[in-house]
């Protein structure tokens, strides 16, 4: 018998909707339907719950965790500290327990033969007899394996006290319209939660003071953030679906991919999607194309866009180095075109499982010479469909390739937003030239800067008229896109592209500013300042960073970049604090602070004074981890 | 004129820059020929090229048609991505044996196995002209470079590569034959899927010396064809006499007709692909360069079908075809 501590807390509303929940398995058991019900049952409760997959690059029988949390203020960001770990892994017990805090609660399973060594006497544990519990549901050894795992689904529900209707839901939207499996899965939840009323439902509070509760939405222009949800109006989903449906919803007809974590489900994503969502009565609106390679599938996308088809392509770090070349000719021939580049730990194959924002300048200069791409960085799903529909129009309007940067954990783990607005805007298809333009043109130059922004008209293969044709290329070419080796030609072309880019600044998303304000509690406290700067799926933990600066007695102005190149806004931002001398730190998950260097060199002058809080570790942001060092920071160097 | 009321210096594009005597200006009057002569109007058509010499050559020819020179090796993907951006596009690549051989090869097989509806010819001469006179990869064993450098390696023969990969219509001509080269060109453009030529087109500058298997020289010695060919437009009331021989003919989509004379004691069928590497692997074998007809499947699906793809082209699709179903689960 372990002896267990008495540490608790006896402050019941503490544990309210406030828990990391910790499942180790091992992959291909299928743990990760079981895991998906859990956290969608707490959806269905109204919560704002996280969900975090950590997933080896493998098929079966290697480690995998998935994090549950909840948080009464709705942080769903990465919480390292777990109060409650369910063991299912012989192979990695040892090292999960170490993750487990004071007083925590550990579920495991009754056939790991553990180490009583390895017990922490510090925590309650609690051993399981899962075979036993799923020896009558099923004759099917294979079966068996996976029915354990909704077995300690129905034994949390239970501890936890969500709603059996809201598991039922989950579960049944988990395996929509197999009834069998619907049925057996039940059996096993059921199974888990009787085992849990009779042997666990006498727990004293300070071992399990744990509860999911529902609670009533925030009154509408409430500044308190909340754990409340209206689950009618609001969506549970990977960024890589809301990508591919706002993909489907931009226009985008044509597609073609390779195969690469983690950007192969956006493709998948994008085939099934929009057999859903279009009328293919008359046949099919897009073509999707799984080529040879990363550099075949920039080259159709480039074909289909020089064209006139909406066209993009998924991929991640490997794929994006293997597309450089085709990147520069989309660049120069200024052809539209899309890539979404889901972000995985580089640098080589790195650690293809794992989320970082590694390619930011990789993705900005992709390709040799003077090259330069528009780049959007959706920082929640609802940014993901609304990027994913609005850069089509971008890569048209400016004739040339937007670069999507997502990442691993917001393109792969499920996220909370609000359902989508339904697309109702025409299509902003740019300065293409029609028949009927060009019968009024005294002359047709590919290249040329008739309206001085950089921009010029484009006329489409198939459009039968005389003016019409042009040969494009990625030599050197003159304004009538002849062949030209000409010095002048050479540079002035240079200098529109530039100019070209100048004009993608006023068109891009605009970066989003937030101020939160220290309230003193006496008139005298002067609260100081910190200024901040993220960007892409770091806008989850931002909120828990901000809120944990500001009761530390900080005023915090946050800046959330969504594009390159910068607008005005940046500017005004970094101009501000530079002159008054707010301590400013930009955070980004990658080591060599890839932004702050495109910050640098936009604004050498403003960006100089920024301190960069860096996590690099192939683990989604932790917020406290961000927010402990920019204190350590500021007391250093205030 | 031709049926559709142009002439054909309609057809014709820039002056070249390549070298005088390079095979490549031979095939490009050819191409002029082959397309005027079909009739087809040039807003239709999308030439599409690759980098080298013979990337080079579609601004020689069709000044009023769209063209893409592109970066090496890439011109199957490109191509392939305009063609499903809009099936009605008439697509015709050009590309050499370092493009297509080489650097481009997996693109080239996979362009291929999706049967992605182009004209596709490689000028080929064994040799990197642009670069000055390297070995490509369709140099033969034991050939010479100028230098006097052998080359060691294998040769890969593209004709019956496109065979084994599935191509749909395979040829080979040389660029002098004029002859065989133009109905060729004639019943690529007619053909709903990927219609290869290998065209045996000598780099005047860097491999006519004694050595090369591809000098003008070689090439007319080693030179045999396996048919004598030519296309009967359906408008044409002209009476073709074929001469003695066995001879063979085949329905093109628009009606025309493709007319094959054996001119040797080979036996061949259009679409028996064991015969036609029999065909290619024997000629190989005994130096001689073979042209001809080699492999004809009509009845192979072009890409937008085996897509099932709307018949309207993508890429004049607009907001009312893409409308969403308002599906409650993801909208407001």
């Amino acid at each position: 018998m372990i002896a267990f501590p008495t540490v608790k807390s006896d402050l019941k509303s503490d544990f309210i909707n406030n828990f990391v929940l910790h499942v180790a398995t091992v992959n291909g058991s299928g743990s990760q339907s079981a895991n998906q019900i859990l956290l969608k049952s707490l959806f269905h409760m109204g919560l704002r719950v996280g969900g975090k997959n950590l997933f080896p690059s493998n098929i079966a029988g290697l480690a995998t965790w998935f994090t549950i949390r909840l948080h009464p203020k709705g942080y769903t960001g990465r919480r390292a500290e777990q109060d409650i770990l369910v063991a299912m892994n012989p192979a990695t017990l040892a090292a999960d327990l170490k993750g487990l805090k004071t007083g925590g609660f550990l579920l495991y399973n009754s056939e790991i033969k553990i180490d009583p060594q390895l017990i922490r006497r510090d925590v309650f544990c609690h051993k399981v007899p899962f075979r036993d519990l799923v020896e009558s549901l099923s004759s099917s050894v294979k079966l068996k394996k996976l029915l354990v795992n909704m077995v300690y689904v129905g034994i949390l529900s239970e501890l936890l006290h969500i709603p059996k209707a809201c598991s039922q839901k989950a579960l049944s939207d988990q395996f929509s319209g197999k009834e069998s499996v619907i049925e057996t899965n039940l059996a096993a939840f059921m199974a888990g939660a009787d085992y849990a009323r009779e042997h666990l439902s006498g727990l004293p509070a300070e071992e399990f003071p744990y509860r999911a509760e529902k609670i009533p939405l925030p009154t509408s222009g409430s500044e308190t953030s909340s754990a409340a949800i209206d689950p009618e109006a609001s969506l549970l989903m990977d960024g890589n679906a809301a990508s591919a449906i706002g993909a489907v919803a931009g226009g985008c007809s044509f597609a073609s991919w390779y195969p690469i974590t983690p950007s192969s489900s956006l493709m998948e994503g994008f085939t099934s999607w929009a057999e859903q969502l279009r009328d293919h009565s008359q046949g099919k609106t897009y073509a999707v194309i799984q080529a040879e390679d990363e550099i075949a599938a920039l080259c159709m996308v480039i074909g289909a866009g020089w064209v006139g088809a909406r066209a993009m392509t998924a991929t991640s770090g490997p794929g994006l180095s293997l597309m450089a070349e085709a990147a520069g000719l989309a660049y120069y021939a200024e052809i539209p075109a899309v890539v979404f580049n889901v972000q995985r730990a580089g640098p080589s194959t790195g650690l293809p499982t794992r989320t970082l924002q590694g390619d930011i300048l990789a993705a900005a200069f992709l390709s040799h010479g003077d090259t330069r791409h528009v780049l959007l960085f959706p920082g929640d799903i609802e940014e993901c469909f609304e990027f994913a529909r609005i850069s089509f129009d971008l890569a048209e309007r400016l004739q040339t390739l937007v670069i999507v940067l997502s990442d691993l954990d917001l393109g792969m783990n499920l996220h909370l937003g609000q359902k989508f607005p339904y697309p109702t805007q025409p299509f902003d298809r740019g300065k293409i030239v029609g028949l009927e333009d060009l019968e009024k043109m005294p002359e047709f130059a590919r290249y040329r800067d008739v309206d001085g922004d950089g921009i010029c008209h484009r006329s489409l293969p198939l459009t039968e008229h005389p003016k019409a044709a042009y040969f494009t290329r990625g030599t050197g070419h003159d304004e009538k896109s002849g062949y030209s080796e000409d010095p002048e030609v050479f540079r002035r072309n240079l200098e529109r592209l530039k100019r070209k880019f100048d004009t993608a600044k006023e068109l891009v998303p605009k970066a989003l500013r937030q101020s939160l304000s220290h309230r003193p509690q006496s008139a005298e406290a002067k609260s100081s300042s910190v200024a901040l700067i993220a960007y892409g799926s770091s806008a989850e933990a931002m909120h828990e960073v901000l809120d944990s600066l500001v009761a530390q007695g900080l005023d915090c102005d946050y800046l959330r970049l969504r594009a390159y190149p910068f607008g005005q806004e940046v500017e005004e931002f970094l101009t501000e604090h530079n002159e008054r001398e707010t301590p400013l730190f930009v955070i980004e998950q990658n080591r060599d602070a890839q932004m702050l260097s495109l910050l640098k060199e936009a604004f050498p002058r403003l960006a100089c004074r920024s301190r960069s809080i860096l996590q690099f570790d192939g683990l989604p942001l932790e917020a406290q981890a961000v927010a402990k060092e920019i204190q350590l920071c500021l007391e250093v160097q205030p | 004129m031709n049926s559709i009321g142009l002439k054909r210096s309609d057809y014709v594009g820039l002056k070249s820059t390549l070298c005088t005597g390079c095979g490549h200006d031979s095939v490009t009057n050819h191409i002029i020929s082959a397309y005027f002569e079909s009739g087809v109007s040039p807003y239709r058509v999308a030439k599409m090229s690759g980098i080298g010499c013979s990337s080079k050559t579609p601004a020689y020819f069709m000044n009023s048609a769209h063209g893409f020179n592109s970066i090496h090796g890439r011109m199957a993907p490109i191509s392939t991505g305009a063609f499903l951006a809009n099936h009605e596009l008439q697509l015709i690549g050009i590309s050499g044996d370092g493009d297509t051989g080489s650097i481009g090869l997996g693109s080239f097989c996979h362009l291929l196995r999706r049967n992605v509806p182009m004209v596709y010819i490689v000028e080929n001469n064994g040799v990197y002209g642009l670069t000055k006179g390297q070995f490509s990869a369709t140099a033969d064993q034991g050939s010479s470079l100028k230098s006097g450098e052998i080359n060691p390696f294998t040769s890969i023969d593209l004709c019956s590569l496109a065979i084994d990969m599935g191509c749909s219509f395979v040829a080979r001509s040389f660029s002098g034959d004029a002859k065989q080269l133009v109905p060729l060109i004639k019943a690529a453009i007619q053909h709903r899927g990927t219609a290869f030529i290998d065209v045996i087109s000598p780099c005047i500058a860097f491999a006519n010396h004694e050595g090369s298997t591809k000098s003008y020289q070689a090439v007319r010695e080693h030179l045999k064809a396996l048919q004598e060919l030519g296309v009967i437009s359906p408008r044409s009331e002209v009476q073709v006499d074929y001469g003695e021989g066995e001879t063979h003919e085949v329905e093109l989509p628009d009606g025309s007709v493709l007319w094959l004379k054996k001119l040797n004691s080979q036996e061949h069928e259009l679409n028996n692909p064991s015969l036609s590497q029999k065909v290619l692997r024997e000629a190989r074998e005994q130096g001689q360069i073979i042209t001809g007809l080699f492999h004809y499947d009509p009845k192979a699906k072009p890409l937008n079908e085996t897509l099932g793809l709307i018949k309207k082209p993508l890429a004049q699709l607009n907001e009312e075809d893409f409308r969403l179903k308002k599906l409650p689960q993801l909208f407001r």
